[in-house]
């Protein structure tokens, strides 16, 4: 009886989620090149000047080399043998959900996520993302009512085009990365969110990813633009079937917030993470950025990363204006053969602007859990301020927790305050919640919980629920 | 209702002996001292009678309530109603002290078909316990002994034995770390949950607590062993003579301690 069995059996409870649907896809060639750029801009029939931007990116992105300064190692992707776009057939754009293909449809039911309104969790909007293409996106009307625009970004690419040509690439340039850079030449879809002046969004969003295709990446884009004076909360989940072979998500979130707006953006990632020996699993290469453009704004970053093989990953907020706020709160799981570097970074420009991280590495089996943070304060940032504080949490013997902060301060008037601890969870620990009639599972869960809590905490609440499920908390299996 | 055995049990990860031999009989209603030199085993005997993963029984049986407790889990020996305060009680950050007593009470008195409590009449329940230890109410909400002082920590030992009312409490040098005002309120405390029905074993290497707490018998454990027994005046005898006159009654045999 060991306390490293029972929490491996606890976090490593079998993915649920692992099961394959069995649609028809368009045929699509496979490889990347000029030509295929443009067959994606063709399927989506967008205008001329989005087909520019992706073939702009796709060229930066060929200069480009793939980074290996994190702390992961794995196979590079093969990118000649990837087949960039994959939509299932019948999928036109689609008025009611009845012509949905029923497959789809069940998908989204067995992963928990009705997408008849009737059923959704009351007061949440959800743009269901499959392979590559947007299914379907609830509560359109409701939102329009009240301003907010919530679309699909092929959509928004055609009906609000003038928004997403001042926006889009404006916080992650086509050039900021390799990943950004494929992302920018090749993204199929995702989600578009606008929040006009004077709005406090009615309900929260989410769009809910699914790669299902066994070769195909998924380069999804989302964009959210909160005007003066506006809220919104948003929340993404990830899941995807158990293949053997390793597959690509390369994300870019951008996010926008001009004066007195606040952006709320929560991740839940469940991505499949690959095998005991490290087979398969998702390659979650995701870059996410925020702006704070206006003074008083916040842009707050929340996840609960627990899947996929690789994740490199590091949510950012650029605080250009005065007494903005950019907010970290992380808490990334990691076991068997899982790598996870992540982490974030605060670029501090305006005066008197404030970020907190919050984050919580829990490494288990044979992972390895890096935290990477970078906190700069520009000349002109006068009384900036940070405090990070990073933790870790260590189960058996055979994982490992690393910690890498850069701090980079240009004005002496700014303050930066780190704190850091590791820990392992302890055969004391346990005993003494047995002592007290707790069992084994309830103890690790019970200190895993309490480990997390201030990042939890930050959840929107309709997904608390999901999130205790993930880390554990219904522990169905048995004790090892 | 706790009888010790011919008790011998190892360090698993290590194969070194510490018991060696351990016979002792708790009665309901009784309360035991059992004094020593540090490495004598108190500490250890106190944690294989728990269930301590680190420590495996070798020889000898310990009963409860005329049962073998040796196959139960930790878990499984506090349903059964023991009780140990720990020597260092252990740091769970994050997680509050309600939720910790609530979770513990609920899942004690379910296994013993008694009624469990919701939030609210919990929380009734415990405020008549906070008192007993002059606990602040704030306290509750602190996670479980994280930056708590040391006597805070011991304090809240009591609080729990109180909250769940075992049948009989192993306290582990509950009294080391305390100054003399919070001494006196965790003896205070010990001496009102105390009845005919309950037994308590104090573990202490002084016998400044006994002042306090009277016991009925009084053990001498040296090399692994329970070298001497008598009442509470041979507390007092050991207090004046120390304990280098019982070390050759731990040689028997010739075995060395």
């Amino acid at each position: 009886m060991s306390e490293t069995k029972a929490l491996e059996s606890m976090i490593g409870e079998e993915y649920k989620y692992g099961f394959t649907t069995d649609v028809e896809y368009e045929d699509f060639p496979i490889g990347i090149n000029e030509d295929i750029v443009r067959l994606i801009s063709g399927k989506k029939n967008e205008p001329e000047w989005m087909t520019e931007f992706r073939l702009k990116a796709y060229r930066a992105w060929t200069e480009m080399k793939e980074p290996s300064w994190f702390n992961a190692t794995y196979e590079k992707p093969k990118f000649d043998k990837l087949q960039f776009y994959s939509a299932p057939k019948n999928t036109p754009k689609l008025n009611s959900l009845d012509e949905v293909d029923p497959n789809i449809r069940e998908t989204y039911e067995k992963l928990g996520i009705p997408l008849e309104e009737q059923k959704m969790l009351s007061g949440v909007a959800v743009d269901a993302v499959f392979d590559s293409v947007s299914i379907f996106t609830t509560f359109k009307e409701k939102l329009a009512e009240a301003g907010v625009i919530f679309c699909s970004i092929s959509e928004a690419v055609r009906e609000y085009p003038e928004l997403v040509k001042k926006y889009m690439g404006s916080v992650v340039p086509v050039r900021d990365n390799f990943y950004a850079a494929l992302n920018s030449a090749v993204f199929s879809d995702g989600s578009f969110c606008y929040v006009p002046k004077d709005t406090i969004c009615p309900m929260e969003l989410s769009t809910y990813f699914r790669i299902n295709n066994m070769n195909s990446g998924q380069f999804e884009r989302t964009l959210i633009i909160a005007e003066e004076n506006s809220h919104v909360s948003y929340l993404e989940g990830c899941t995807a079937p158990m293949y053997d072979e390793h597959q690509l998500h390369a994300a870019v979130v951008e996010l926008i917030a001009m004066d007195n707006a606040e952006i709320k953006y929560s991740t839940i990632q469940n991505w499949y993470s690959g095998d005991e020996d490290g087979r398969g699993g998702i390659y979650n290469f995701v870059t996410k950025r925020g702006a704070c453009r206006g003074h008083h704004s916040k842009i707050s970053w929340t996840q609960l990363e627990t899947g996929s093989a690789v994740t490199l990953k590091y949510p950012s907020v650029i605080l250009q204006g005065d007494y903005s706020v950019g907010e970290f709160y992380s808490v990334a799981v990691t076991n068997k053969r899982q790598q996870a570097d992540t982490g974030t970074k605060m670029i501090h420009l305006g005066k008197n602007t404030k970020s907190t991280i919050i984050s919580k590495g829990i490494s288990a089996g044979n992972s390895n859990n890096s935290y990477r943070g970078e906190v700069k304060f520009s000349k002109k940032a006068d009384n900036a301020r940070n405090y990070s504080q990073c933790d870790s949490m260590l189960i058996g013997q055979t994982c490992g927790a690393h910690t890498f902060p850069y701090i980079e301060s240009a004005n002496p008037t700014g303050k930066v305050e780190h704190e850091a601890t590791t820990s392992r969870v302890g055969e004391e620990q346990i005993f003494y919640l047995q002592q007290r009639g707790i069992s084994e599972q309830d103890a690790i869960s019970l200190i895993v919980n309490g480990f997390c809590k201030e990042v939890l905490k930050e959840l929107p609440m309709e997904f608390a629920v999901e999130a205790n499920k993930l880390l554990g908390i219904k522990l169905e299996g048995s004790v090892g | 209702m706790l009888e010790i055995k011919n008790l011998h049990a190892i360090v698993e990860s290590e194969g070194i002996e510490i018991l060696k031999g351990v016979n002792l009989t708790v009665n309901k209603g009784e309360i035991h001292a059992i004094m020593g030199p540090n490495g004598s085993g108190k500490s250890t005997l106190a944690k294989v009678v728990a269930g301590h993963p680190n420590y495996e029984v070798t020889d000898g049986d310990i009963l409860f309530n005329g049962e073998s407790i040796l196959e139960l889990d930790p878990d499984e020996r506090a349903h059964a109603g023991l009780f140990l305060a720990f020597q260092y009680p252990v740091e769970v950050p994050g997680v509050t002290n309600t939720t910790l007593l609530r979770e513990s009470y609920n899942t004690i008195a379910a296994s013993r078909g008694r009624e469990e409590l919701d939030p609210l009449e919990f929380d009734d329940y415990i405020q008549g316990k906070l008192e007993l230890v002059e606990m602040n109410p704030d306290f509750l909400e602190r996670s479980v002994n994280t930056g708590f002082s040391g006597g805070e920590k011991k304090r809240n030992e009591i609080f729990q034995m109180a909250v769940l009312q075992p049948v009989l409490s192993l306290l582990d040098e509950t009294d080391s770390g305390l100054d003399i005002d919070a001494l006196r309120i965790v003896a205070d405390g010990i001496n009102k949950l105390h009845g005919d029905d309950d037994g308590v074993v104090l573990i202490t290497h002084y016998q400044r607590l006994l002042n306090y707490i009277v016991p009925d018998y009084v053990h001498v454990m040296i090399g692994g062993k329970i070298v001497k027994s008598g009442g509470k005046e041979l507390a007092f005898e050991l207090e004046e003579k120390g304990y280098d006159w019982l070390e050759s009654l731990a040689t028997v045999n010739g075995e060395a301690k």
